[in-house]
């Protein structure tokens, strides 16, 4: 299974305070070792919010909000995608990773919704029809 | 958290400043007591155990036997040392360098082996005084053999499980065992044979590489690249399993393909300047984006050329397409310069682009298959080199080149039913329905399953409306 793994945002974050170099290194020690287990997927650090935009949508209607934005906790300030058997394996992970932030911060777990889930969820019937007409029927791989 | 995975490969270092840095990372790891908001009960804290254990295992494993120079030992004192861990970390709590606490507990049974091994050898009256000595030295000698620069273990251990010496089947399942840490049940049920077949042929695995004295260390030099082809053929092996499954339980085998990326994605983190190693991953990424396409709800099998391509997981293809470009980057973009495993990568690169089948680079796609049939040539790569000029240059271009294979190929194909189905559907598109009509049919003669039989005599009927 895929998880998104979520750092939130802390004031020093985004105050824009960059970590310190031990903080750093300790992070890119962690992200070696995913890689090196084949856990890591992919992953990248976000700038603060005062670079970001929000865009409400309403119906029709598109409302853009220039950051920054207020409750840094409930923002999020970098992600990682981790393929793993199970949220136990996620959990053991995610126990040793470093503190990104001084003082206190939080990451959370999140599953992917995989297209099995959205079969489902869907109950997509005749998704799989692919277009008619196209030749090859050979299976050239 | 700050860089895309597209360079993490590239961060690997010489094995030596790897550890060192791994360690200093680990005292660098906040040693904060870990508590949750409600207090976990037994069961959770037993599965977080077993997780943590499960992270460790092939590492835990991989330094054990370079000391005991022995899997199934090392394999024993591993599970010790989840025993240990289940009775002390509920109280403790899991230590902050859980790998670390595992190895010190197993270093220290298998200490404990060594000392039952000498008593046994020694004369009674000497077992008292040799007791101290051999402790003493033992534990040192077990330092001393993991301090010994062998290269990184985990990789020891993978090419050790893919010597040579060992047939394709006991390495696959030796390999799924030890560093994959798959059970012997689930190993058996990927690969439709009973437990007792595979239990017995990982037995005999350790025994050869006992008998061999195999040292665990990874090969360098000359004898690297000797011996990384059988490594990446059980990937692919394993991967394949996987992929190909036509019978069985499908979701064991799934997992199959996704535990042979992973074991790609660890080597290609450990070798990040090896194309073929890179052309193998970007192989399975591409092919294992295609994994949910490649079925109906009903189980029917959907070809490359009529699946959903909006089903194709796009980050597989990205990643596969990435790993691709770094094998470029070290080979060069000519064809004629890449290895078996990078040119199918290409290939398969080429349909994961198409947006849509029509816009296949079919002209691309025979060339490559020019070149693979150079470097690998099968039956099979005919075959497929076959199709792909007959998609790009018409059917009498692939009629010709399926005309050329021969000799003992031919042999090989004679109850293949894809060939006289290729054959029938370049007679098709060329017009001459009777012929086609009688290759649908000799094909669907050769069919393994109800459902490809009836899709070849459909094929063979059409003739008729056409007719």
């Amino acid at each position: 299974m895929r998880v998104m793994v979520i750092g939130k945002a802390t004031e020093a974050s985004e105050a824009g305070t960059p970590p310190t170099m031990e903080a750093f290194e300790a992070m890119e020690r962690f992200i070696e070792e995913l890689a090196q287990a084949g856990v890591l997927v992919a992953g990248a650090g976000l700038k603060n919010s005062a670079q970001a935009k929000r865009i409400v949508i309403e119906g029709d209607s598109r409302t853009v909000i220039d950051g920054p934005f207020a409750e840094a906790r409930e923002l999020v300030a970098g992600f990682q995608i981790w393929e793993v058997k199970d949220m136990d394996e996620a959990m053991a992970w995610a126990m040793r990773s470093p503190n990104p932030m001084p003082g206190r911060s939080e990451m959370e777990i999140r599953p992917f919704i995989e297209a099995q889930d959205m079969a489902q969820a869907l109950n997509l019937e005749g998704t799989h029809e692919a277009p008619s007409g196209e030749r090859g029927r050979l299976g050239v791989a | 958290m700050r860089r895309p995975v597209a360079s993490a490969g590239g961060l690997a270092s010489p094995d030596a400043v790897a550890r060192r840095r791994l360690v200093r990372a680990a005292a660098l790891i906040e040693k904060g007591k870990v508590t949750a908001a409600e207090t976990p009960t037994p069961s959770e804290i037993s599965r977080a155990i077993e997780a943590t254990f499960r992270i460790e295992r092939a590492r835990l494993i991989a330094g054990l036997a370079r000391v005991v120079h022995d899997v199934d030992l090392a394999e024993e004192l591993a599970q010790d040392a989840l025993v240990m861990a289940l009775a002390e970390w509920p109280r403790s709590g899991v230590p902050a360098r859980p790998g670390a606490w595992l190895m010190t507990v197993a270093k220290r049974r298998a200490v404990d082996a060594i000392r039952r091994d000498r008593m046994r050898e020694r004369k009674h009256e000497e077992i008292a005084r040799t007791l101290d000595e051999a402790t003493d030295g033992a534990v040192e000698a077990v330092d001393a053999a993991m301090d010994d620069d062998l290269g990184d273990e985990l990789l020891g251990l993978i090419f050790t499980a893919c010597h040579p010496i060992l047939s394709r089947d006991a390495r696959a399942a030796l390999t799924l065992r030890v560093v994959g840490g798959l059970t012997t049940d689930e190993i058996a049920r990927a690969f439709l044979a009973s437990e007792p077949a595979i239990a017995q042929r990982i037995v005999r695995a350790k025994k050869t590489i006992a008998r061999a004295g195999l040292g665990f260390a990874v090969p360098r030099g000359a004898d690297l690249a000797a011996r990384l082809p059988s490594v990446l053929e059980v990937i692919y092996l394993i991967f394949n399993e996987g992929y190909a499954a036509t019978a069985g339980d499908d979701l064991v085998r799934l997992d199959l393909c996704l535990e042979a990326r992973r074991l790609g994605r660890m080597l290609a983190a450990r070798m990040p300047r090896d194309a073929e190693t890179l052309g193998l991953l970007a192989l399975m990424e591409i092919q294992a984006s295609r994994l949910r396409a490649r079925t109906g709800p009903d189980g029917a099998f959907v070809p490359l050329t009529e699946q959903d391509r909006a089903r194709w997981d796009q980050l597989s293809i990205r990643l596969g397409l990435d790993a691709l470009a770094r094998a470029e980057a070290l080979t060069g973009p000519e064809a004629s310069d890449w290895g078996p495993y990078v040119l199918q990568a290409a290939l398969a690169a080429c349909h994961a682009r198409a947006r849509r089948a029509a816009d296949t680079d079919w002209p691309r796609i025979a060339a490559l298959y020019d070149q693979l049939r150079a470097v690998a040539p099968s039956p099979v790569v005919d075959l497929n080199r076959a199709i792909a000029h007959s998609m790009a240059f018409g059917p009498d271009a692939g009629l010709r080149l399926l005309n050329e294979i021969a000799g003992p190929d031919a042999d090989t194909l004679r109850s293949y039913a894809p060939l006289p189905a290729a054959r029938g559907d370049f007679l098709f598109r060329a017009g001459r329905l009777a012929e086609a009509r009688a290759e649908f049919q000799a094909a669907a003669a050769l069919a393994r399953n109800t459902r490809e039989r009836a899709f070849l005599l459909s094929r063979a009927d059409a003739c008729d409306g056409r007719a």
